[in-house]
Protein backbone atom coordinates (compact mmCIF):
# COMPACT_ATOMS: atom_id res chain seq x y z
CA UNK A 1 0.00 0.00 0.00
CA UNK A 2 1.05 3.71 -0.88
CA UNK A 3 0.01 6.84 0.38
CA UNK A 4 0.42 10.20 -0.79
CA UNK A 5 -0.65 13.55 0.41
CA UNK A 6 -1.46 16.86 -1.12
CA UNK A 7 -2.10 19.89 0.44
CA UNK A 8 -4.50 22.38 -0.95
CA UNK A 9 -5.84 25.76 -0.59
CA UNK A 10 -8.78 24.05 1.54
CA UNK A 11 -8.19 20.41 1.74
CA UNK A 12 -5.84 17.78 2.04
CA UNK A 13 -6.17 14.85 -0.59
CA UNK A 14 -4.54 11.40 0.71
CA UNK A 15 -4.09 8.90 -2.31
CA UNK A 16 -4.14 5.47 -0.74
CA UNK A 17 -3.02 2.82 -3.53
CA UNK A 18 -3.39 -0.61 -3.29
CA UNK A 19 -4.58 -3.37 -0.73
CA UNK A 20 -5.59 -2.05 2.79
CA UNK A 21 -5.91 -5.28 4.99
CA UNK A 22 -4.92 -5.82 8.58
CA UNK A 23 -1.16 -5.42 7.47
CA UNK A 24 -1.46 -1.82 6.04
CA UNK A 25 -4.63 -0.27 7.78
CA UNK A 26 -2.30 0.75 10.47
CA UNK A 27 -0.61 3.15 8.82
CA UNK A 28 -3.53 4.33 6.89
CA UNK A 29 -4.70 5.50 9.87
CA UNK A 30 -1.33 6.88 10.99
CA UNK A 31 -0.92 9.07 8.13
CA UNK A 32 -4.52 10.54 8.81
CA UNK A 33 -4.27 11.14 11.87
CA UNK A 34 -0.81 12.82 11.66
CA UNK A 35 -3.05 15.35 9.09
CA UNK A 36 -5.84 15.95 11.88
CA UNK A 37 -2.98 16.28 15.05
CA UNK A 38 -1.67 18.93 12.39
CA UNK A 39 -5.24 20.80 12.24
CA UNK A 40 -6.04 19.61 9.13
CA UNK A 41 -9.85 18.32 9.53
CA UNK A 42 -10.84 18.76 5.70
CA UNK A 43 -9.66 15.52 4.52
CA UNK A 44 -10.43 13.59 0.67
CA UNK A 45 -9.98 9.98 0.84
CA UNK A 46 -8.94 9.51 -3.30
CA UNK A 47 -9.76 5.35 -3.47
CA UNK A 48 -9.29 5.48 -7.15
CA UNK A 49 -6.45 3.09 -6.90
CA UNK A 50 -7.22 1.17 -3.41
CA UNK A 51 -7.84 -2.08 -5.14
CA UNK A 52 -8.74 -3.97 -2.01
CA UNK A 53 -10.22 -2.98 1.64
CA UNK A 54 -10.55 -4.93 4.56
CA UNK A 55 -12.63 -4.63 7.80
CA UNK A 56 -9.76 -3.42 9.12
CA UNK A 57 -9.71 -0.58 6.18
CA UNK A 58 -13.29 0.24 7.12
CA UNK A 59 -12.86 0.86 10.71
CA UNK A 60 -10.15 3.25 9.66
CA UNK A 61 -12.46 4.88 7.90
CA UNK A 62 -15.07 5.10 10.07
CA UNK A 63 -13.04 6.12 13.07
CA UNK A 64 -11.45 9.20 11.05
CA UNK A 65 -15.09 9.91 9.78
CA UNK A 66 -16.09 10.63 12.97
CA UNK A 67 -12.80 12.37 14.13
CA UNK A 68 -12.91 14.65 11.20
CA UNK A 69 -16.34 15.77 12.45
CA UNK A 70 -15.69 15.93 16.15
CA UNK A 71 -12.83 18.46 14.78
CA UNK A 72 -15.53 20.50 13.12
CA UNK A 73 -14.18 19.07 9.89
CA UNK A 74 -15.42 16.90 7.22
CA UNK A 75 -14.34 13.61 5.36
CA UNK A 76 -15.16 12.31 2.17
CA UNK A 77 -14.15 9.61 -0.52
CA UNK A 78 -13.37 10.18 -3.85
CA UNK A 79 -13.88 7.82 -7.19
CA UNK A 80 -13.86 4.78 -4.81
CA UNK A 81 -12.63 1.24 -6.84
CA UNK A 82 -15.56 -0.90 -8.05
CA UNK A 83 -14.16 -3.27 -5.21
CA UNK A 84 -14.64 -0.72 -2.52
CA UNK A 85 -17.52 -0.07 -3.69
CA UNK A 86 -18.81 -3.20 -3.30
CA UNK A 87 -17.23 -4.02 0.15
CA UNK A 88 -19.07 0.03 1.62
CA UNK A 89 -21.65 -1.51 0.24
CA UNK A 90 -21.44 -5.01 2.10
CA UNK A 91 -20.62 -3.40 5.14
CA UNK A 92 -24.00 -0.84 5.12
CA UNK A 93 -21.91 2.09 4.90
CA UNK A 94 -22.37 3.88 1.49
CA UNK A 95 -24.88 5.72 3.18
CA UNK A 96 -22.72 7.01 5.94
CA UNK A 97 -19.69 8.68 3.57
CA UNK A 98 -19.87 11.37 1.05
CA UNK A 99 -18.60 9.64 -2.03
CA UNK A 100 -17.73 11.92 -5.28
CA UNK A 101 -17.50 10.20 -8.59
CA UNK A 102 -14.00 11.96 -9.35
CA UNK A 103 -11.71 14.08 -7.40
CA UNK A 104 -12.53 17.46 -9.00
CA UNK A 105 -15.79 17.45 -7.99
CA UNK A 106 -15.17 16.00 -4.33
CA UNK A 107 -12.26 19.32 -4.28
CA UNK A 108 -14.70 21.61 -5.33
CA UNK A 109 -17.23 20.73 -2.51
CA UNK A 110 -14.67 22.22 0.28
CA UNK B 1 -12.38 -34.25 -5.39
CA UNK B 2 -9.41 -32.85 -7.90
CA UNK B 3 -6.28 -30.83 -6.90
CA UNK B 4 -4.89 -30.22 -3.67
CA UNK B 5 -2.71 -27.48 -2.36
CA UNK B 6 -1.47 -26.43 1.00
CA UNK B 7 0.06 -23.57 2.18
CA UNK B 8 1.35 -22.96 6.01
CA UNK B 9 2.55 -19.32 6.64
CA UNK B 10 3.35 -18.21 10.04
CA UNK B 11 0.27 -16.32 11.50
CA UNK B 12 1.26 -12.81 10.82
CA UNK B 13 -0.26 -9.86 9.41
CA UNK B 14 2.64 -9.28 6.72
CA UNK B 15 1.83 -12.57 5.39
CA UNK B 16 -1.57 -11.81 4.16
CA UNK B 17 -0.36 -10.71 1.04
CA UNK B 18 0.98 -13.84 0.00
CA UNK B 19 -2.05 -16.06 1.36
CA UNK B 20 -4.33 -13.94 -0.88
CA UNK B 21 -2.13 -14.69 -3.64
CA UNK B 22 -2.55 -18.73 -2.73
CA UNK B 23 -6.10 -18.82 -2.79
CA UNK B 24 -6.88 -16.47 -6.02
CA UNK B 25 -4.51 -18.66 -7.82
CA UNK B 26 -6.66 -21.58 -6.80
CA UNK B 27 -10.01 -19.80 -6.92
CA UNK B 28 -9.28 -19.41 -10.64
CA UNK B 29 -7.84 -22.74 -11.42
CA UNK B 30 -11.38 -23.41 -9.86
CA UNK B 31 -12.74 -21.85 -12.31
CA UNK B 32 -14.38 -19.29 -10.14
CA UNK B 33 -15.22 -15.70 -11.81
CA UNK B 34 -13.52 -12.37 -11.36
CA UNK B 35 -16.39 -11.68 -8.83
CA UNK B 36 -16.29 -14.86 -6.88
CA UNK B 37 -12.54 -15.08 -7.00
CA UNK B 38 -12.44 -11.30 -5.68
CA UNK B 39 -15.15 -12.95 -3.00
CA UNK B 40 -12.73 -15.79 -1.81
CA UNK B 41 -10.13 -12.96 -1.00
CA UNK B 42 -11.91 -11.41 0.76
CA UNK B 43 -13.45 -14.22 3.06
CA UNK B 44 -10.09 -15.70 3.61
CA UNK B 45 -8.59 -12.50 4.24
CA UNK B 46 -10.45 -11.96 6.88
CA UNK B 47 -10.80 -15.13 8.31
CA UNK B 48 -6.69 -15.60 8.79
CA UNK B 49 -7.03 -11.70 10.04
CA UNK B 50 -9.31 -12.92 12.89
CA UNK B 51 -6.76 -16.05 13.45
CA UNK B 52 -4.02 -13.45 14.12
CA UNK B 53 -6.16 -11.12 15.99
CA UNK B 54 -7.84 -13.81 18.21
CA UNK B 55 -6.64 -17.44 18.30
CA UNK B 56 -2.82 -16.13 17.95
CA UNK B 57 -3.34 -13.31 20.63
CA UNK B 58 -1.72 -14.67 23.61
CA UNK B 59 0.67 -17.21 21.63
CA UNK B 60 1.74 -17.37 17.94
CA UNK B 61 1.11 -20.34 15.90
CA UNK B 62 1.37 -20.71 12.13
CA UNK B 63 -1.76 -20.87 9.56
CA UNK B 64 -2.27 -24.17 7.91
CA UNK B 65 -4.23 -23.14 4.08
CA UNK B 66 -5.37 -26.25 2.05
CA UNK B 67 -7.48 -25.69 -1.26
CA UNK B 68 -9.23 -27.94 -3.43
CA UNK B 69 -10.59 -27.45 -6.19
CA UNK B 70 -13.15 -29.92 -8.14
CA UNK B 71 -14.09 -29.88 -11.90
CA UNK B 72 -17.59 -28.87 -10.73
CA UNK B 73 -16.44 -25.09 -10.29
CA UNK B 74 -16.06 -25.94 -6.39
CA UNK B 75 -13.46 -24.62 -4.22
CA UNK B 76 -13.43 -25.92 -0.37
CA UNK B 77 -10.77 -23.82 1.63
CA UNK B 78 -9.68 -25.31 5.04
CA UNK B 79 -8.14 -23.01 7.26
CA UNK B 80 -6.16 -24.57 10.30
CA UNK B 81 -5.06 -22.58 13.29
CA UNK B 82 -3.32 -24.05 16.88
CA UNK B 83 -4.42 -20.98 18.75
CA UNK B 84 -7.29 -20.22 21.03
CA UNK B 85 -10.49 -21.84 20.68
CA UNK B 86 -12.94 -19.39 18.67
CA UNK B 87 -16.86 -19.84 19.02
CA UNK B 88 -18.66 -17.62 15.95
CA UNK B 89 -22.06 -17.91 18.52
CA UNK B 90 -20.04 -14.97 20.88
CA UNK B 91 -19.31 -12.56 18.09
CA UNK B 92 -22.22 -10.58 17.72
CA UNK B 93 -23.20 -9.29 13.83
CA UNK B 94 -22.62 -5.74 12.91
CA UNK B 95 -26.24 -4.00 12.33
CA UNK B 96 -25.02 -3.19 8.47
CA UNK B 97 -29.09 -1.76 8.49
CA UNK B 98 -28.25 1.10 10.36
CA UNK B 99 -26.07 3.97 10.13
CA UNK B 100 -22.55 3.11 11.42
CA UNK B 101 -21.19 3.46 14.59
CA UNK B 102 -17.60 2.58 15.88
CA UNK B 103 -19.16 0.88 18.32
CA UNK B 104 -21.09 -1.47 15.45
CA UNK B 105 -18.22 -2.38 13.96
CA UNK B 106 -17.01 -4.92 16.38
CA UNK B 107 -13.59 -6.17 15.87
CA UNK B 108 -14.01 -9.52 14.39
CA UNK B 109 -17.81 -9.35 13.73
CA UNK B 110 -17.52 -7.47 10.58
CA UNK B 111 -15.24 -10.29 8.90
CA UNK B 112 -17.48 -13.00 9.79
CA UNK B 113 -20.05 -11.57 8.93
CA UNK B 114 -18.28 -10.73 5.07
CA UNK B 115 -16.61 -14.44 5.53
CA UNK B 116 -20.85 -15.56 5.55
CA UNK B 117 -22.12 -13.22 3.28
CA UNK B 118 -19.66 -14.14 0.55
CA UNK B 119 -18.93 -17.87 0.61
CA UNK B 120 -21.42 -20.55 0.43
CA UNK B 121 -20.74 -22.61 3.32
CA UNK B 122 -18.66 -21.93 6.51
CA UNK B 123 -18.29 -23.90 9.32
CA UNK B 124 -16.39 -23.73 12.37
CA UNK B 125 -14.94 -26.78 14.57
CA UNK B 126 -12.58 -26.60 17.55
CA UNK B 127 -11.13 -29.91 18.75
CA UNK B 128 -8.88 -29.50 22.11
CA UNK B 129 -5.12 -30.45 21.65
CA UNK B 130 -5.27 -29.53 17.98
CA UNK B 131 -6.73 -26.24 17.71
CA UNK B 132 -9.59 -24.58 14.83
CA UNK B 133 -10.50 -25.69 11.53
CA UNK B 134 -12.35 -23.61 9.31
CA UNK B 135 -13.69 -24.57 6.14
CA UNK B 136 -15.40 -22.36 3.55
CA UNK B 137 -17.08 -23.17 0.20
CA UNK B 138 -17.56 -21.20 -2.97
CA UNK B 139 -19.26 -22.51 -5.58
CA UNK B 140 -19.44 -21.15 -9.36
CA UNK B 141 -22.72 -19.73 -10.44
CA UNK B 142 -24.40 -21.01 -13.24
CA UNK B 143 -24.73 -19.00 -15.88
Amino acid sequence: MDIETRELKHVNVVTVSGRVDSSTAPEMEKSLQSLLDSGRNHLILDLAATDYMSSAGLRVLVAMHKATKKNGGRMCLAQPSARVNEVLDLAGLTPVFEVYPDLVEAVGSF
Amino acid sequence: MGQLEQLIVPGRFDRLTEIAVFVTQAARAAGLNDDEVFHVEMAVDEACSNIIEHAYAVQSGDINLACTCSTTGQLEIVIRDSGQPFDPVEVPPPNTDAPADLDQLSEGGLGLYFMRKLMDDVRFEFVPGQGNTLTMIKRAKIE
